[in-house]
Order: C-alpha cells, then sequence, then structure tokens
C-alpha cells in the first residue's frame, strides 16, 4: 500500500507544479488535442463585476472569472473567516451558506453567484452574542487546531436547519464532508447534537 | 486555470447558440470547476446555465420527470421519490458529500468525468484527456479501476451512482439542440471506452440536457442502493449494487439489477436479472443470481478483488431488497 500511497503523493506534486505555472500564466508542456478549446479569450472578457450580499451587506467586486466564491470572500472581501483547505471540494474547510444552503466555496465560480445571499463564519454571531452553535463548540471543545472550525460550524447549522440530526450517527454522516485532522469528531457531534435540542 | 470568458444565458436560445460557438455549459460546476483549476479542462467560454427553467420535478402514474437543473439533495429528499423511487434517493445521498449534493445538478451528475487519478494529472498519459498518448493506469494504481467493460486503451470507471441507478430503471434522457430535441435512452447514452475513450456519451456538440424520466412501475417501490467503499461515507464507490424487484404471488416476476464502481460505464446486469425472474424469492435465488454479477470482468493488477466484491454487494443488495 505504501507504494501507492507514494505514487498519489507525486502524482499531486505534480498536478500542483501545473496548476501553479498555469496560475502564472507561463505555457503549458501538454499536447494541442485535448477536446475543449484553447482558445485564448481578450483580457477584457476575461473580468465580471460581481454583487452579491454577504453576511447582510451589499457587496461588488471586480473579479477574474477564475476567481472561485472562497477567494472572492478571502481576497477581494477581506473575510479569512471562511478557510481554504484542500482547494477541491474534499475537505469542506471552506463550506458557507449560499441562499441559505451550504455549499464548498472553492467548488464554485464567484461570477456564478451574482445576486445570492453567502453567509460566512462571520456573519453568524450578533455583535458579541455568538451564535448558539459557536457556543456549543467552546463548551464540547469541538475545536482542537481550529483549521476546520469554521466549515464544520457553518456546516452544523446547515445540518440542523436540515433536520439531520435524529442520533449521531446521523450527524455523523451529514457532516461528513467537513473534515478534522485534529480529530475532535465527538466533540462536534455532541455540540451539533445539544445545539439542535435546544433549537 | 486558463483564462475564460463568461456568460449567463437566461433563454434556451442564448444557450444552445454560445454551445454551437464552443461554449462549455455550467450548472452546479462541482466537476468542471475542479478540472478547470487541474487544467484538465480547458473551456475558452463558460456557460452559466441556471437561468434555463429546466428545475422541476414531477411524479405523475406514467413516471418521474426531473429537470436537469435540479440538485442532487432536491431530488433525493423529494417525499414522493423518496416513497416510490428509494433507489434514487438513496443513491444520491450515498454520493458526494451535503454540501456537493447542493451544488451538483442532475445533469451534470450524469456527465461528470472519470475520477482516474492519469485522469486528472495532465502530465500522465491518458487516452481519454489526450488520445493516443497512453493509458498509466493499466500498469499503475489500479485499485479503483474497472474490470467490466475496458479495453486496452481506458480502464476509468464511470464515478456517478446516479446513473447506476438509472441504468437499472431505464430512464430515458431528453436532450435539446439547435436541430430540435431527441430521446436517448440512458443505456444508450454512456460509451464504453473501446478505441475511442474520449467519446463519454452521445450528446452531440453544443447538445443540453433538459431533462430525464423514469417510468414507474411495481419494480420502483421495491428498490434500492448499496454502496460499499474504503470508508463509511463521503468516498467513491468500490462496487455498488441499484436492485429493484417485482415480487408478487411468491415469485420473482421482474428483476432490475445494475452494478457501479466495476464497470466503465453504469454496468446492467441481464444474465443476473434472467436467473431471478421466475424464481421463489430466497437466499438459493440471491445467490445463483449474483454469482453471474462479474461476468466477463477482465481484472487488472490491483483490482482482482472486486471480482467477488461486486458478486458479494449484489447478494447482499438483494436480500435486503426481496428478503431472506
Amino acid at each position: 500500500m505504501s507504494e501507492t500511497f507514494d505514487e498519489a503523493t507525486t502524482l499531486k506534486r505534480r498536478t500542483f507544479v501545473a496548476a501553479s505555472t498555469a496560475a502564472a500564466g507561463l505555457p503549458l508542456l501538454t499536447s494541442d488535442r485535448l477536446p475543449t478549446s484553447t482558445t485564448t479569450p481578450a483580457p477584457a472578457d476575461r473580468l465580471s463585476t460581481v454583487r452579491l450580499t454577504v453576511n447582510g451587506e451589499q457587496r461588488t467586486a471586480q473579479v477574474d472569472n477564475r476567481t472561485s466564491l472562497l477567494d472572492l470572500l478571502r481576497e477581494h472581501l477581506d473575510l479569512p473567516g471562511t478557510k481554504k483547505g484542500c482547494d477541491q471540494g474534499a475537505c469542506g474547510a471552506c463550506t458557507v451558506l449560499v441562499d441559505d444552503r451550504r455549499v464548498n466555496a472553492c467548488l464554485t465560480l464567484a461570477v456564478m453567484h451574482q445576486g445570492a445571499r453567502v453567509t460566512t463564519i462571520e456573519g453568524l454571531a450578533r455583535g458579541e452574542q455568538l451564535h448558539p452553535l459557536q457556543q456549543a463548540f467552546i463548551d464540547h471543545d469541538g475545536l482542537q487546531c481550529g483549521y476546520c472550525t469554521p466549515g464544520q460550524v457553518m456546516s452544523g447549522v446547515a445540518c440542523i436547519a436540515e433536520g439531520h440530526t435524529g442520533s449521531r450517527e446521523e450527524i455523523r454522516e451529514w457532516m461528513s464532508g467537513n473534515l478534522c485532522r485534529c480529530g475532535a469528531y465527538t466533540n462536534i457531534v455532541s455540540a451539533i447534537e445539544q445545539t439542535a435540542k435546544e433549537a | 486555470m486558463h483564462p475564460f470568458a463568461f456568460s449567463r444565458v437566461s433563454t434556451v436560445t442564448a444557450a444552445l447558440n454560445a454551445g454551437a460557438r464552443d461554449g462549455r455549459y455550467v450548472a452546479g460546476g462541482t466537476t468542471l470547476v475542479d478540472l478547470m483549476r487541474e487544467t484538465v479542462e480547458r473551456p475558452a467560454h463558460v456557460v452559466d446555465i441556471n437561468g434555463l427553467p429546466y428545475k422541476d420535478i414531477t411524479v405523475t402514474r406514467q413516471g418521474l420527470h426531473v429537470g436537469s437543473l435540479v440538485r442532487m439533495s432536491e431530488l433525493a429528499a423529494h417525499p414522493e421519490v423518496r416513497a416510490t423511487y428509494p433507489v434514487l434517493s438513496q443513491a444520491l445521498e450515498l454520493s458526494a458529500s451535503a454540501q456537493l449534493r447542493n451544488m451538483a445538478s442532475i445533469g451534470g451528475n450524469i456527465m461528470q468525468r472519470p475520477r482516474c487519478p492519469y485522469f486528472r494529472d495532465v502530465h500522465s498519459a491518458c487516452n481519454r484527456r489526450d488520445p493516443g498518448s497512453g493509458c498509466d493506469a493499466l500498469r499503475g494504481d489500479n485499485r479503483m479501476q474497472a474490470i467490466l467493460g475496458t479495453s486496452t486503451h481506458c480502464v476509468a470507471t464511470h464515478p456517478s451512482d446516479l446513473a447506476v441507478a438509472l441504468v437499472a430503471l431505464d430512464a430515458v434522457i431528453q436532450v435539446r439542440g439547435l436541430d430540435g430535441t431527441r430521446s436517448i435512452p440512458v443505456q444508450d447514452f454512456f460509451l464504453r471506452p473501446g478505441d475511442t475513450p474520449q467519446s463519454e456519451h452521445s450528446l452531440r456538440p453544443g447538445e443540453l440536457i433538459t431533462s430525464l424520466t423514469v417510468p414507474t412501475g411495481a419494480h420502483t417501490r421495491r428498490s434500492g442502493y448499496l454502496k460499499v467503499r474504503d470508508r463509511q461515507s463521503y468516498e467513491f464507490a468500490l462496487a455498488s449494487a441499484a436492485v429493484a424487484l417485482d415480487i408478487r404471488g411468491g415469485v420473482v416476476r421482474g428483476a432490475r439489477v445494475a452494478v457501479g464502481g466495476v464497470g466503465t460505464v453504469p454496468w446492467r446486469l441481464p444474465r443476473v436479472e434472467e436467473a431471478l425472474v421466475g424464481k421463489r424469492p430466497g437466499r438459493r435465488t440471491w445467490t445463483d443470481a449474483a454469482a453471474l454479477a462479474a461476468d466477463g470482468a477482465v481484472p487488472l493488477s490491483e483490482n482482482a478483488f472486486k471480482v467477488k466484491l461486486v458478486e458479494r454487494t449484489v447478494r447482499r443488495q438483494l436480500m435486503t431488497i426481496g428478503g431472506q
């Protein structure tokens, strides 16, 4: 199995190099026989203006079309509470609510959310008063290193609203899109369980 | 990610015109954005089709009609779908995560591209991404790859759970192009790799999936989906089984069985179905029929375990749906 793991790791590293190269605008050493068109659009066509409501405030930004919703929040709107984990939809650290539904902000383009209502971890508390689930995370020690916590909390808020809190098993299943490297899962489940009961 | 132009369309005509000019449709984007970031996909023009009116779910006595822009989470949670087509709800809720199911559309789900690591790494040889370049999976990390419907050009599995359930239930896909509309039985929609692995489906350039329909029958209520994987949740299938049985008067009158995680396309099992029809429900019937599940399998260096696994997955799901 270690062989397989090494191979996967190597692939990942190479992919990272490729992505970095593309981001820097350097030519790629891949074949020109790719099935999709590789025509590069004119610079003006690569930009869009996005208007949306974030945590109750109207926000506008001009972005490169490639900008993810996650990068819009963190880099353009100065809301770094939403975390970038894997940047490929596998870890849930970037979970936010779009029109009250939880989504991975890394896997969606900012330009696809014209007019949307987005809630991030910064928008949960009312002034100094924490959202009940934020308080429950503290009460149950549901945060260890804390990196996954914003995504866990946003996902937990949605999980409660969706009504998927009938048992600890159900909570685990419906929170499985959020990974925690510290392993605070047991306490996270307890925090959600308690908040759901009190809601 | 390569630069691209972006547009949002609100009419079908505008979408089809953009599609005819090489525009790439995006709905949920959960596959496309990921692959664009990895530079596997490099569209010059991305067309957001979320403004189109394909968002309805209708259940009639004839069957189920689902707009292509319905989200996975919406279809799964629909009360009539849960009651009448449990295999669809289960296949959907065993897919991905709650966040992804909220984004991903039904049309996009069946159009999703392979999860093969070599397909997703632009520096590996992959005939699907770059025809004629070879296939690094054949002698590489192929534990997750297919054992059914493979060719010497490609061994990648189709990753959709929903598609497995749709194949079992004889769903039909409605598409629209500039020349009009047409219907494609889902069984004919997915193409085996053969020597043209880059052709994954029978959609023509610029065509748009508008909806899919699933006929109803005595079997649809008695149906379900089993997914076996390396971890309990949020993982692709090693083997999966969609089973729908019509059992009346102590006899199996009709059987629909398809498997996932093992085929290059969602894989229907006609021989297993034939072995079930006319038999009395019971352990012996399920075991004998399931023994035919891996018929024609060609295992690779690391995935021979799937031959037995798919047989056991089918048997267990026959027991769950048909009773012991």
